[in-house]
């Protein structure tokens, strides 16, 4: 079977990244609500995730697949803490709207 | 075929991650998210990782989703909670948005990188066999820390979320 980059190309995938990159950081200013950020962080971590297989692919090098596994442990571990943080902050403020938690602003 | 096939799922990547983003309910962003991550699983079966497809799939899919979905449902997050943001804001983010993408995509355009086109060696590089071998041969420091890590998260998630005993 024909590989997916002799027809495609590498290029296409960097565009694909770039975009999806872009949507995630979108996400992060147009949105107030603390769980869809978290979402969108997901999107921007996926974004690297699929550049790094692309170019283990193009490479044919198993190494950038490692790097994706342990990117995918790491962000396992972040949102677990970031959702125990967010339940903490609901249960003392009553929302997880941001614009709520300038506590800290003079 | 197999062109149709990555535009048709490089579409569904981004106009769900699109959706995640827009929808004004937070369990219909977490399920347009589940959607995203299947096609970007899609992507790397089309790449052919399986190993990498599966643990994607198992890992954000299934761990990741349904984290985020339960904490939506403890919190009872109502679609008439959420105040949005002033117009400004959302116009500012939007501008950002097309420059952050405008610059990206027009800088690797401009540079034009000279890539070789791809020649497939027939090597077997991403196998679930040669991966465990490299993770566990090279990689097995990080692979030990990756296992601390996630017991590190699991001990701070369960402490911060405990109920404090005495009212602070």
């Amino acid at each position: 079977m024909e590989h997916v980059l002799q027809q495609i190309g590498i290029d296409q995938y960097i565009y694909l990244s770039i975009i999806l990159f872009s949507i995630g950081a979108f996400g992060i200013l147009y949105r107030r609500n603390a769980i869809v950020m978290f979402m969108s962080i997901e999107i921007m971590l996926n974004a690297a995730n699929l550049l790094l297989v692309a170019f283990s692919n193009y490479h044919e090098d198993a190494n950038g697949q490692v790097f994706v596994f342990f990117t995918m442990a790491v962000a396992a571990a972040e949102v677990a803490i970031g959702l125990a943080i967010l339940v903490a902050i609901y249960r003392n403020i009553g929302s997880i709207d941001i614009d709520k938690l300038k506590n800290l602003k003079g | 075929m197999i062109e149709i096939l990555f535009y048709i799922l490089s579409a569904v990547t981004l106009g769900s991650a699109f959706l995640t983003i827009l929808s004004k309910n937070p369990i219909h962003s977490a399920i347009w998210l589940v959607v995203c991550f299947f096609s970007i699983a899609g992507h790397y079966a089309l790449l052919n990782s399986q190993f990498l497809a599966m643990v994607h799939i198992i890992v954000y899919s299934g761990a990741i989703m349904i984290l985020m979905l339960f904490t939506i449902m403890l919190m009872n997050l109502n679609i008439s909670d959420e105040v949005s943001k002033p117009v400004v804001t959302k116009i500012v983010a939007t501008v950002c948005f097309c420059l952050i993408g405008f610059f990206l995509v027009s800088a690797l355009a401009q540079t034009a990188p000279t890539l070789e086109t791809y020649t497939n060696t027939g090597v077997d590089f991403q196998s679930i066999q040669v991966l465990g071998k490299v993770l566990l041969n090279e990689f097995v420091l990080p692979f030990e820390m990756a296992a601390v890590l996630l017991l590190m998260a699991m001990i701070g998630a369960v402490l911060i979320s405990k109920k404090d005993k005495k009212t602070a």
